[in-house]
Formats: structure tokens, sequence, C-alpha cells
């Protein structure tokens, strides 16, 4: 099977739309595929990301653990839009801190998000093959 | 290059808005549904829509949606319009394509 | 050119629906592949066959159904999505022991892994939604 660039966008906020918590189940079952996958937070998205989600007073399940597992999935290219999250008054350490290990360094523990410019992710939309978007 | 499609109204969302910040000069702007309320003249947002065009940003707008919402008439100069025939070219044309939702 | 099409909302809510099937439609008509139509989200609602809507207007679950058999269109209904929205087929129906199915024809209901493969082998994606 030939190896696509797979871009999710994910520019929603998650628990008042289902689109986050489903948009990372395609993210989770189409890691069984191999592809060269890459994840974007923008806008909205970023608030998908926040540290200490407590869903209890909503009972709805908090799916934000799932976020941490994706390192296990080979998902290690996150990509965090900069000025999305100054808009909305973020920094990086309000956002979960995700990780994965690398094999090929004797399974050194590295980040997954990498903090990028409005700019950068205009020009990483391009080198993508497929997008999807929730 | 990307095929962008807004089909949110400007003035309910920032997809348009977003998508505009994002797009790369020689890409393709397609407004449809609520979207091609960003083709048209005079609104708060049309010199930004402008702004894009003279960035070398070709927005088009989907023709059935201007004519359902009463607007067909006020699109701006630039603005090219296509039906869904043109819609598949475009995307056809395009290497791939962005939705903005 | 191949493609495939991804639907994220349900019948007449959202305009994503209509859209979505008026692109396929032209696809087609200019020669183009459909490889597959994946209903995501509340898509899935556009695989019931018990709707009515008035008769003067159109019906989207049915219009699909026509297209499918015409054109031997594979529309896949996630079956994730549709568990949750309560889309059901006959195996579907044995499996949780529901009293009755929903589906419409020519709609199958599968894995996610559907929506993945149809990017991988098409040219194109096509993203319809809120």
């Amino acid at each position: 099977m030939s190896v696509k660039k797979f871009l999710y966008v994910n520019r929603k906020a998650p628990y008042g739309t289902v689109y986050a918590l489903e948009s990372l189940e395609v993210v989770l079952i189409g890691a069984a595929f191999e592809q060269d996958v890459s994840l974007l937070f923008a806008d909205d998205g970023v608030y998908q990301l926040t540290k200490g989600h407590d869903t209890k007073d909503l009972e709805m399940k908090n799916f934000s653990p799932a976020f941490s597992a994706l390192g296990d999935y080979d998902v290690n290219k996150i990509f965090v839009e900069k000025e999305s999250l100054e808009e909305r008054g973020l920094t990086l350490e309000d956002l979960q801190h995700l990780t994965w290990e690398d094999e090929d360094e004797d399974w050194a523990e590295k980040d997954s998000i990498r903090l990028v410019s409005r700019a950068e992710v205009g020009e990483l939309m391009e080198t993508q093959d497929v997008i999807l978007s929730f | 290059m990307i095929l962008h499609t807004v089909n949110k109204s400007p003035f309910e969302k920032n997809s348009l808005e977003s998508c505009l910040q994002h797009a790369q000069k020689g890409s393709a702007v397609l407004l449809i549904e609520d979207g091609v309320f960003g083709a048209t003249k005079g609104t708060k947002i049309s010199d930004r829509v402008s702004e894009a065009m003279s960035n070398d940003i070709t927005v088009y707008a989907l023709e059935g949606d201007l004519k359902a919402r009463g607007v067909a008439d006020k699109v701006m100069d630039g603005v090219k319009l296509v039906d869904y025939a043109g819609f598949v070219d475009l995307s056809v044309d395009q290497d791939k394509v962005q939705a903005w939702l | 050119m191949k493609f495939t099409v991804q639907i994220n909302e349900g019948p007449y809510t959202h305009e994503a629906a209509d859209t979505a099937y008026q692109f396929t439609k032209a696809a087609l008509e200019k020669g183009h592949e459909i490889y597959r139509v994946f209903f995501y989200h509340d898509g899935v609602n556009n695989a019931t066959r018990f709707t009515t809507p008035p008769q003067d207007d159109r019906n989207i679950v049915n219009r699909w159904s026509e297209l499918s058999e015409k054109h031997n269109l594979d529309l896949v209904v996630c079956v994730a999505a549709a568990q949750r929205r309560g889309i059901v087929d006959e195996d579907e129906q044995q499996r949780q022991g529901k009293d009755g199915n929903n589906i419409a024809p020519g709609f199958r209901i599968s894995g996610l892994g559907q929506l993945v493969e149809g990017c991988i082998q098409s040219d194109r994606l096509m993203v319809f939604g809120d």
C-alpha cells in the first residue's frame, strides 16, 4: 500500500460538538494503515489539548486521556498553531505534554507537539496528500 | 496547490478568515453553501476577500448557492462563478482539497 | 479521477448532505469514479429508510439509494457513529439485540478503516460538513 501524507485538521473545541472525539477515533483506527500522519490543532481546536479536562458535571466522557496514547500509535507529529493559542490567552504550558518514544534513539522520550506559526501551517498544508476535516 | 472550500457564512463563523490566513499564493478558494456571502459586495469582509484576490488567490463561488440566497446580482468583481460541474473540475485541477468547516 | 466523499452531516439540517450529493452526481456525469461515499458523525442519518419528507421537496435518502443503484456506488456508514445514533442493519440488529433495523437500500455499515482506505486508494478526498 502506498504511503500518503495525511493531515487531520482539528479546528473545533471539544464537548460543544462531537467532532473532536470522533476525529480522534479516525486517527486511532487509521494508525493501523501506517501512513505518514500529522495532526493540526488550530483555531478552537487548540482547546482539545488543554490539561485538566473535568467533565463530571456534564456527565460526558472525558476523552482527553486518549491524546496521550497517540505516541504509542506512531502519531507523533502534532502541530499546534501559535497564533491560535495566543488569541485564546493560552500557552504551551496550558496543553497536555504529549510524547512519543523514538526507537531509533534507544526509546528516548520526545515531545510530539510542535508549535508552529500560522504561516508555517499554511505551508504545511500544501505538503500533504490528503486533508481530513471534521 | 490546494482547493480550499468554505461553506459557512463569514458573519457566522471564522472559517473564511481562517482559510484566507492560511491559503498560499496560487491556491484557489471556493465559496459554497452559506459561504457564498463571502463573495458579495459591500460587506465588512469584502476588502479582505479583494486583498486575497490581489495576492494571487483565485476566489470562486458556487452559482447555485448565490441564486438560492437571492444575492447572485451582488457578486464582487473578480470572483468567478461555477456550477457543480465546475466544482468537480476545480477539485481535479488542484492537487487536493481542504474543507474549512 | 477517483474520489472518496466524506459526509459529516445528516439530511435536511445542513446543506452538506445536498452539496455532497450534487458533487457526487456531477463527478459521475463527467466520467469520474466515486470510489466510496463515507457517512460519518451525523452523516449516518442519511442512511435511515424511515424518513418521510414532504412530497414537494427532495427525498435525500432515496436519491442516494437510487444513485447507488444506478452507478453501483459504495455507500458506507461508519459503524461507531451509527451505533451512537441508532442506524442499524440486520447484522447490527442481531449483534446488538435490537428489535428492528432501519438501514436504507444501497448503504452498508462498516468501520472507520473504510474512510482511511478510501483516502489511500483515491486521488481526491472531498469533505462536506458543518
